[in-house]
């Protein structure tokens, strides 16, 4: 091959329904690195492109929230597999958005490989642990058991493109909620490529659904939106987020308040699984 | 049919005082507000006079909370809180026949519900939740869980006493101080129960509990130096109190209305199901948050079940609420009444065919005989809005996945009932279900071990079990 080969470039698209479409308005932006060269265009989402990934992330929760928890932890798995044949692309990703020298942007992309799987792990133990055998005063046996609180939109972190964005992904479909997902709006390649991974690892479509753009245009219209059950707010512009939860009210919706973390390395812990769960009890009577 | 004697419970054992105080900082005071008059809405009679709060006793009531809580309760080991909740359990429970009366007599509830479920349900929350208060490292949420600091609560009319125990029991056990608001309309009970943290001598500050309307209510929760808000009331008050906190950053449990779906399957033993679908529609009046208010019968056997349904309900005794006799008590106000009767006119006007009780109502007082509307579909207000009175809407399905179609065809997502033999489908039929509660072959059962709360729009957080504990830490 000739040293002067010409490469091939990516056009970074949404991803709606499994599918990857332009945004419908026909719009795009550039995204540029961290000293300002070009990288690419990415779709600039709309409120009609929002709408449609809520209509897909709806269409898919029935399936998803129904299919066992063996059943996700392997599709789960699964994406994790992906994402390690795919190191190289994501590191070089991660170093031109982030700005990070090539072996930080190793190490970020191994622990969001890494945190990938942890949560994989987590889809038949969340029900153990969050679960109870409920010891009433009367003859009925009584069990609560986490069920996912249906379609949540997720701010995704501006800073930490990869790391932070399967952070605040991951917990939310491990549980069986299906997501849309706002990506970081200035480094939002990382999230496209793993739209990519999503697509190829048996992950139906429409359990994550992508969209690029402006954060601050997109995110009211997913918050105020009347399928929409829950809200993360960890990517928002913080003069947004008192807006956002204003509408976010108008249906009840839960809202996760939490802000980018400084360092996505540390364990997680429970918080963002139990965020996006109800917790069902049911009642039986006991008798001859 | 057999009659009954009046078997009236002696309403001097609610030691009834013409005036009642707020308790602020461990003392009872009064408030600036306007004093309000409590209604015995079984006879219309003013039962007391009871003080309000001002805006200024507000923010007394959260100073003292703050103070409390730096002091003294943020910083008790749980073992010694713990006993201080135990006190309380045993004192309710000491003073429960009284506590029953006066509950029934300023809420309207039958003496048989305040007496055998709101009050020893409201003694078993405490006794459950003092037993955490040492226990919270294993809890999972972590080894030593932290509290909020001040909580502001808002409680409904509907379980005056019941309600306060929810939510005063897992704040202080988990180490947060309270100032809480109980409903304009029942404030009395909440007050004894002021003389009972008095008389545990809980440290002055922890609990504080005012009186008021809607604006006192207001006033709390949305107070600068209150940490979390809980809320029980209406999906409308729900959404306000949520929008009042954006951006504040203070936590926030809401548990709200609903309109539950309390299916029928055509298996299901059919009288066993006529008393859980009276049970889930006629207890309290009908005014429960997860009331199984709507009805969804298999068509196969609808008739059959109706007619059971209507022989059953016509022996329902209305009346007199302290009478042990009684069934169904009184609605809780005029103002209650009158919405319940606006949505029954609506279910007249859209078409539904109504069916009401003969039952004798009294003279005086606030009363609605308990009526059955059949022929229902789902466009109709009475089977979208929460009627909040003794008033079930009836729709029919024919296939399993239609009744779960219709059973979730709500925004709201608090309770459902479901009444089959056959165990295989209670499971499915209980996984389909988006509430938060799902009884099967029985309704309307509560414990303290047990979270409760909805999905949806009928609020977020959970009340009871290990669970019910994060609302009150920090974690």
């Amino acid at each position: 091959m000739s040293e002067n080969r010409i490469a091939v470039t990516k056009t970074y698209k949404l991803y709606i329904g499994g599918a990857f479409p332009r945004s419908e308005s026909g719009r795009s932006y550039p995204v540029v690195d961290a000293n300002g060269g070009f990288l690419a265009n990415a779709a600039q989402g709309s409120r009609k492109d929002a709408r449609d990934a809520v209509a897909a992330a709806r269409k898919a929760f029935a399936g998803w929230s129904g299919a066992t928890a063996y059943n996700r932890g392997q599709v789960l798995f699964r994406v994790a597999e992906v994402l390690e044949g795919r190191r190289e692309q994501f590191a070089a990703e991660v170093a031109a958005c982030e700005g990070v020298p090539a072996k930080k942007a190793q190490s970020l992309v191994d622990a969001a490989i890494d945190r990938w799987v942890w949560y994989a792990g987590w889809t038949d133990k969340v029900a153990t642990v969050l679960g109870a055998s409920n010891p009433v005063a009367g003859p009925y046996f009584s069990f609560s058991v986490p069920e996912p609180t249906g379609v949540v939109a997720v701010l995704a972190p501006q800073e930490s493109s990869l790391l932070g964005l399967i952070s605040v992904v991951a917990p939310v479909i491990a549980t069986g909620n299906t997501a849309v997902v706002v990506t970081s709006q200035d480094r939002p390649l990382p999230a496209v490529t793993l739209s990519e991974v999503l697509a190829t690892s048996d992950l139906p479509g429409g359990v994550v659904n992508v969209l690029t753009g402006r954060t601050a245009e997109i995110a009211p219209w997913l918050a105020s939106h009347a399928d929409v059950n829950a809200l993360d707010l960890t990517g928002a512009p913080e003069s947004a987020r008192a807006d956002l939860e204003r509408a976010a009210a108008g249906t009840v919706k839960r809202v996760l308040r939490a802000r980018p973390a400084e360092d996505f390395t540390g364990e997680p812990g429970l918080a963002r699984l139990r965020a996006f769960l109800e917790t069902k009890t049911v009642w039986h009577p006991i008798g001859v | 049919m057999w009659e009954y004697a009046p078997a009236p419970e002696s309403r001097d054992i609610a030691n009834l005082k013409p005036n009642y105080r707020m308790f602020i900082d461990g003392q009872f005071v009064e408030g600036a507000g306007d004093p309000l008059k409590t209604v015995n809405p079984g006879t219309e009679e003013v039962l007391a006079e009871v003080s309000t709060a001002g805006q200024a006793d507000v923010d007394k009531a959260v100073k003292a909370a703050r103070r409390a809580y730096e002091r003294v309760w943020g910083r008790m080991p749980g073992a010694e809180r713990a006993k201080y909740i135990f006190r309380i359990a045993r004192l309710i429970q000491e003073r429960a026949r009284e506590l029953a009366v006066l509950e029934s007599l300023d809420n309207g509830k039958p003496i048989k519900e305040s007496r055998d479920v709101d009050v020893p349900t409201a003694a078993a929350h405490f006794f459950y939740h003092a037993g955490w208060a040492d226990k919270l490292g294993y809890a999972g949420y972590g080894p030593d869980p932290r509290p909020l600091g001040v909580v502001g609560q808002v409680i409904p009319w509907n379980f005056p006493l019941l309600m306060a125990a929810w939510k005063i029991a897992p704040a202080l056990a988990t180490g947060n101080t309270v100032v809480i608001k109980p409903a304009e309309t029942t404030p009395l009970t909440a007050l004894v129960l002021a003389e009972i943290i008095q008389q545990a001598d809980l440290p002055p500050g922890v609990v504080n509990i005012l009186a008021g309307a809607g604006d006192v209510g207001a006033a709390v929760v949305s107070h600068p130096d209150v940490d979390k808000v809980a809320f029980t009331g209406s999906t409308e008050v729900g959404k306000i109190i949520q929008r009042q906190l954006a951006g504040t950053g203070r936590r926030l449990t809401l548990e709200l209305g609903g309109k539950a779906a309390n299916i029928v399957f055509d298996d299901a033993p059919l009288d066993q199901a006529v008393e859980g679908i009276v049970n889930g529609i006629f207890f309290n009046q009908g005014h429960v948050c997860c009331a199984g208010s709507r009805l969804l019968v298999q068509e196969s056997v609808a008739d059959e079940l109706l007619e059971k349904l209507h022989v059953r309900v016509s022996t329902l005794r209305v009346g007199d609420p302290l009478d042990k006799n009684t069934d169904v008590g009184a609605i809780n106000s005029r103002e209650q009444l009158t919405k319940i009767q606006e949505l029954v006119e609506s279910g007249d006007a859209e078409g539904a065919e109504r069916w009401t009780s003969a039952c004798p109502l009294p003279d005086k007082g606030f009363y609605f005989a308990p009526t059955v509307f059949s022929n229902v579909s789902q466009a109709m207000r009475i089977a979208r809005e929460e009627i909040f009175g003794p008033v079930l809407s009836v729709l029919t399905f024919r296939t399993p996945d239609e009744a779960v179609a219709k059973a979730n065809n709500t925004p709201y997502g608090l309770s459902a009932g479901i009444w089959t033999e056959k165990g295989s489908r209670i499971l499915w039929a209980a996984q389909k279900m988006r509430a938060g509660v799902v009884w099967a072959n029985t309704f309307n059962r509560f414990d303290p071990t047990a979270p409760f709360g909805g999905y949806q729009e009928s609020g977020f957080g959970r009340e009871g079990g290990r669970t019910g504990l994060e609302a009150y830490l920090d974690v």
